[in-house]
């Protein structure tokens, strides 16, 4: 079980996406222009860690003066903050690879973009991250807030360069979870009872119910779409819903894992419901026949579920509803113990 | 568990204290530049919510610093003191800045959390440093004097774009010691919590509570 776990979070952090970047036509100022950039942005990456290495290879078509650096896909300024692996799951409805963006270096869209000044900006989502997520688990923040500045430059280190062990040295000493079923936060003076076998109960306060880091990104396309490949692209972030809202760890009756369909329909309601009326709303012709026979208008409400939700993306992978939640949570989360979740649903809206 | 006894404040309670808030504002005389709070139902997980929303205030008008300097520049040469004079009028009314202040429920601190965004009166959106400016010294004096509250641009979770924002993650310390000092029953604190926590966090951005917000009706 340990070695599936350490499996699955290398191919996690080993993770990249191939990009090819192009320099933003008005930025030219050479000819012949610079052919564009190939490069791999690792999935718990973050964009305004290339800019060093992009800079580097378009330096002589470069306009004169200061750069405020941002990124481009199809017309969308790029959010800086979102590992790199969670806006290609999201944006591209067919991964494209390489994944064609362009780099400007004017021009900075602030009132779409909060403003970024590099690997200090960056380096402070991350840790800002890691703080939400460590007070969600435990119910404070002094695990992180404890840790000495040497060992918070060798965690960022290790985030920034994909060392997954130079990581779990520092991020053991954390104790954020793995994140179990019975829904308690395993804190220090608990995990020593477990080992001891300790028959006392738990010291009240020790047993909280845990949540989960999530942050979900959900995508409205087509209503009918019956091909992911079709999904109109994300034109502004308007019509991307960002929730950022822990999932609580609850024993669900009758069942003896937490599934993936379950947390979703907790943290996302409205896609979820599966009540009369919501049948109704997508077939009128639906509601207006037997409704008398219960096994139909069930049949009909799984229909609005699937038909509402096309489709979940975790680390690029599409997965089904039946897959344990919390496996995914400690397998497929960020280096920051946020799991991103991309989620398309069927709308009215497109 | 949480709740009002450890400074946290559940979804329920937020919307609670918020409907409060709004109704005993309107009760209370509040100077002529604060207008009204207002509940803005929101709902991002696809349908209409009665629960989830923020609360609002703005067009909370803002006379700023700008002017003085102004003054300054134009005063340096006799000729142009008339020029200056009027110049200084012109810009006076120009130099108003409007504020929007949003009260946003966090579901991962659970506590509330002030966002807010300045404009010139040409809808030009202000710095930081503007901001500051505008402030108050006992504001700044706040900011910089406290570990617990510092200002930083993040995205607004309803409106998409970046806003400013106090940070939130001692709130719950500082609340939890805040509600402490008065024996009320836990349904009362629940609802005196925003006005408890706006009169803290309203010192840091130069927003001034009337203490009669906090009286019962």
């Amino acid at each position: 079980m340990a070695a599936a776990h350490e499996e699955a979070a290398r191919r996690v952090w080993g993770g990249a996406v191939p990009l090819q970047v192009h320099l933003h036509d008005a930025d030219v100022t050479a000819f012949p222009p610079p052919p564009p950039f190939l490069t791999l942005g690792p999935r718990i990456g973050y964009l305004p860690l290339l800019i060093p290495i992009i800079k580097a290879h378009f330096s002589n078509a470069l306009p004169p003066g200061v750069d405020t650096v941002w990124f481009e896909y199809k017309g969308l300024p790029l959010k800086w903050y979102v590992p790199i692996g969670v806006l290609f799951d999201l944006l591209c409805a067919e991964p494209e690879r390489p994944w064609n963006l362009i780099v400007h270096f004017r021009g900075y869209p602030s009132e779409i973009l909060s403003p970024c000044e590099g690997e200090d900006s960056v380096k402070w989502s991350y840790m800002n991250s890691l703080k939400e997520a460590t007070f969600i688990i435990t119910g404070n923040s002094k695990s992180v807030m404890n840790m000495s500045q040497a060992d918070q430059i060798a965690l960022w280190e290790a985030v920034m360069k994909g060392n997954l062990d130079g990581f779990k040295n520092i991020s053991t000493r954390l104790k954020l979870g793995p994140f179990e079923e019975d829904g308690l936060v395993r804190t220090a003076s608990t995990e020593r009872q477990r080992q001891q076998g300790s028959d006392e109960p738990e010291s009240p306060g020790s047993g909280r119910p845990c949540r989960v880091p999530v942050r979900l990104y959900v995508r409205g396309v087509q209503e009918d779409l019956e091909d992911i490949e079709d999904a109109l692209p994300v034109s502004d972030w308007e019509s991307v819903s960002y929730i950022n809202r822990p999932f609580e760890i609850r024993k669900v009756e009758g069942r003896s894992y937490i599934t993936l369909e379950h947390a979703l329909q907790t943290l996302l309601p409205e896609f979820f419901s599966s009540d009369a009326q919501n049948a109704e709303e997508l077939d009128p012709a639906a509601g207006n026949s037997d409704t008398t026979d219960p096994s139909r208008s069930s049949q009909e409400a799984d229909t609005t579920k699937k038909t509402k939700v096309k489709l979940i993306r975790v680390q690029g992978i599409e997965l089904d509803m039946d897959i344990p939640f919390l496996w995914v949570a400690n397998n497929l989360k960020n280096p920051e113990y946020y799991l991103h979740v991309c989620v398309y649903v069927g709308t009215r809206k497109q | 568990m949480g709740g009002v006894g450890h400074g946290t404040l559940s979804l329920d309670s937020f919307s609670a204290s918020a409907a409060a808030l709004v109704k005993r504002w309107k009760e209370i005389e509040v100077d002529d530049s604060l207008p009204d709070w207002t509940w803005k139902p929101c709902c991002k997980t696809g349908g209409p919510s009665e629960l989830e929303g923020y609360l609002a205030l703005e067009g909370v008008y803002r006379d700023c610093g700008g002017s003085q300097e102004q003054i300054q520049e134009n005063g340096n040469s006799d000729g142009a003191d008339i020029v200056a004079c009027d110049t200084w009028v012109q810009s006076s009314s120009y130099n108003v800045h409007v504020y929007d202040f949003h009260v946003v429920y966090s579901y991962s601190y659970k506590v509330p959390m002030l966002y807010f965004q300045a404009y010139r009166s040409d809808g030009q959106l202000l710095t930081l440093d503007e901001i500051k400016q505008d402030l108050p010294s006992d504001s700044l004096k706040v900011l910089s004097e406290s570990k617990w509250t510092f200002i930083t641009r993040e995205e607004h979770p309803y409106l998409c774009r970046p806003w400013f924002t106090l940070h939130p993650c001692a709130t719950s310390d500082w609340m939890k010691l805040l509600l402490e000092e008065g024996k009320v029953a836990y349904e009362e604190q629940s609802l005196r919590y925003l006005p408890a926590w706006l009169s803290v966090v309203g010192q840091a951005v130069g927003l001034k509570i009337p203490l009669e917000l906090h009286c019962r009706s």
